[in-house]
């Protein structure tokens, strides 16, 4: 009896031991910053202020939210999803059903496809960096070459101009990861189901709109949830592509934190700033779940 | 005592001793960019250690921009001793707790080093580091192009200098006769400030009170927004930084080109120049009643608040920006000491360039000196960039940089 006892105190004893250092990790790199973060939101952490430490409440959130550079950055953080998202998703599903066919060398081209997605994200925005080079890049090569432009061109020069090479770049990096979930889904769509709807006479087109599309719906949702997270706090693109510029045409929400943080040393308006933007995707995160349950019932 | 206390006693001696005569390891954060090179660096580092064997010094190279935010995020924990600061960054620092105060200077050094780069190392009557790299924009110019074009002499004025460019570009020796580093980065304060004070302007009075819309400003950006217009100026200077700058340069694309000293020694160099023996250096031009104007872009080297080995880092530093070290290396950047100039292995070194250094350094002017600094220069490359798309007139821009400055000043 009592070396029963002792024996499930020590298996206890031993559970707790197992799990302490994951736990100390988790406090540590996870929990500790987050609280930390929190309270520098509600104070006065400006390192230059003479007031530094000083409680303010909800002060800067007040601040933030009413200061035009946070709606900017904000419409411009929502352009790059929305249209990086939908290129990525249309371009990753057209990709997805070619890979899905049969032919020889589809093997290596499903391989190659997934290339640019294992490329890690500082590499692929050097890349795309010197592609845009006005003086040597190889995009104002090939264009001229094919005498579409007729005269090199600085490429990063005008603000919205260089949103949308910056998106190219994302685009380009991205899409692999919207084929792989794609072409998983179609691989568990029936040849039967297409069968039968060919015998009721529906065309491609028909067959696209009625089995293909309904079987992806699932995957799409989840593709869009996760790449609107990941897009939100697109930072590395940026910082190595254009540095928020020009005219701060590419400041999105997450560089724009970065800014406040390490140039100006507003520890709390970068604090406010991390914690909006993480309500800004906790909120877009449960409307694509509801909607995603929503669909399932239907 | 026993055979076994013995034992831990020598033990224990020679963990000690060991200890204390083990070389004590510091670490350095430099920039590639500007100014000393790479090698350069590298060179003295050698040198120091052989001087100092138990001192032991790593070197950490970053581009410019990521300067300041490496001694940031490091400053806590003391990740490097040693790091290279930059003037407009002293205040802030100061004020943040970012680096150490060092001791002062004897009064006989001190007087030898240039003015410029003391008083930026100097927040409050104290001293924040030592100055290391002394260096200011000059104006560099392609002889061939200009004798092609017709003309003995660079120009003395900006004036001067846009009539010279649109010669060059009407018969077509080179597109775009001149390249800026004009980029949303620290580069575009850097040639804003050299022209407004050409102009006449200045950012702000000698209390610190902003006065962006004074005319010698909007005269500066209307030049500005005029060249490129007038399609003298490159385009893609919005692109820029002073590394295209340069190689625009040195590959024969530019007329004209502002940049610091180290360009001078790139346009030599063969295995990267196609311009060899065509690169002039000249005072920066004027305007009016103002004979020259540049930018102080000295930079000096301090000892970061968490360093361990405070001692150490401040004797590597004072060794770099020793005298025999910057007497060893004149190539990229010249000395900070005012007695060097008359010596004659740096006057060999780069002849042309201390010539017009000693009469550059007369006209050198200081970023704004404010602990705001960083916001008010991301704000005014903004501006200054939306200006020059057209999107807004340099009345426009200037007001609201005025309004932004306003703002952050009236900030506790």
């Amino acid at each position: 009896m009592h070396d029963l006892r002792r024996q499930k105190l020590s298996e206890q004893g031993f559970a707790f031991l197992v799990l302490l250092p994951a736990a100390v990790v988790i406090f540590g790199v996870i929990l500790f910053p987050l609280g930390t973060t929190f309270v520098y939101s509600l104070q006065n952490m400006e390192l230059i202020s003479e007031e530094k430490g000083k409680f303010l409440g909800l002060l800067n959130y007040a601040r933030v939210l009413g200061a035009s550079w946070f709606w900017e950055a904000l419409g411009r953080t929502l352009y790059f999803t929305v249209v990086s998202l939908a290129v990525e998703t249309v371009l990753g599903l057209l990709i997805a059903l070619l890979l899905n066919t049969r032919f020889a060398g589809v093997g290596f081209l499903r391989v190659l496809v997934i290339v640019p997605w294992a490329t890690p994200g500082i590499v692929t925005a050097s890349i795309w960096k010197w592609i845009y080079n006005p003086e040597y890049g190889v995009l104002n090569a090939v264009l001229t070459r094919l005498h579409v432009l007729a005269e090199y061109r600085a490429w990063l020069s005008d603000p919205f101009m260089a949103m949308n090479m910056v998106i190219v770049a994302d685009v380009w990096k991205m899409t692999p990861f919207a084929v792989i979930f794609f072409l998983a889904a179609l691989q568990f769509v029936s040849a039967s189901v297409y069968e039968a709807a060919t015998v009721d006479g529906a065309g491609v087109f028909g067959r696209f709109w009625h089995v293909t599309l309904p079987a992806l719906a699932p995957t799409i949702a989840i593709v869009a949830v996760m790449r609107t997270m990941e897009k939100f706090k697109a930072f590395d693109v940026f910082y190595v592509m254009t540095r928020g510029g020009p005219a701060n045409g590419t400041k999105v929400l997450v560089y724009e934190a970065y800014l406040k943080a390490f140039t100006n040393l507003q520890y709390s308006i970068a604090s406010t700033l991390s914690y909006l933007i993480a309500l800004l995707v906790l909120g877009l995160t449960i409307i694509y779940v509801r909607a995603l349950k929503r669909g399932d019932a239907a | 005592m026993t055979r076994k206390t013995l034992v831990i006693a020598i033990v224990l001696l020679a963990a000690a001793v060991g200890l204390f005569a083990a070389p004590v390891s510091i670490n350095a954060l430099f920039m590639k960019q500007a100014g000393y090179q790479e090698e350069d660096i590298i060179g003295g580092t050698r040198d120091f250690q052989a001087a100092f064997p138990d001192i032991n010094v790593n070197l950490t190279f970053v581009p410019y921009e990521q300067l300041e935010e490496k001694i940031i995020t490091s400053a806590q924990a003391g990740s490097y001793d040693v790091v290279l600061s930059d003037g407009p960054f002293t205040a802030k620092f100061a004020q943040a707790g970012i680096v150490k105060s060092v001791p002062a200077l004897s009064a006989a050094d001190a007087k030898d080093i240039f003015e410029g780069a003391l008083s930026s190392t100097m927040y409050k009557g104290k001293s924040y580091g030592m100055p290391w790299l002394n260096d200011c924009k000059y104006l560099f110019y392609n002889k061939k192009i200009l004798q092609a074009a017709g003309f003995a002499n660079p120009p003395r004025t900006w004036e001067e200098l846009a009539a010279q460019a649109k010669v060059i570009r009407d018969k077509k020796l080179v597109k775009y006769p001149i390249a800026w580093s004009w980029a949303q980065a620290e580069c575009l304060t850097c040639d804003y400030t050299v022209l407004s004070a050409a102009f006449g302007g200045a950012m702000f009075d000698k209390d610190g009170n902003p006065t962006l819309t004074a005319a010698g400003n909007k005269k500066a950006l209307d030049y500005m927004a005029a060249s490129l217009k007038d399609g003298i100026s490159n385009p893609n200077s919005l692109e820029f930084t002073e590394n295209e700058v340069d190689s625009t340069f040195i590959k024969g694309d530019a007329a004209f080109a502002l940049n610091w000293t180290f360009q001078f020694a790139e346009a030599q160099d063969a295995s990267k120049s196609s311009i060899v023996g065509q690169a002039g250096i000249a005072l920066i031009p004027g305007s009016g009643s103002v004979r020259s104007a540049t930018v102080n872009g000295g930079q000096p080297l301090s000892i970061s608040a968490g360093s361990k080995h405070a001692t150490e880092a401040w004797q590597y530093i004072l060794y770099m920006a020793s005298r025999d070290f910057q007497k060893k290396y004149p190539k990229n950047a010249l000395p900070i000491w005012k007695s060097l100039y008359d010596d004659a292995g740096v006057i060999a070194a780069a002849p042309d360039v201390v010539k017009i250094a000693k009469d550059q350094y007369s006209y050198l002017v200081n970023r704004p000196v404010v602990p705001f600094y960083s916001e008010f220069s991301t704000d005014l490359q903004v501006r200054i960039q939306e200006c020059l798309q057209g999107k807004k007139t340099s009345d426009q821009a200037l007001k609201e940089v005025q309004a932004k400055a306003l703002e952050l000043a009236a900030r506790k």
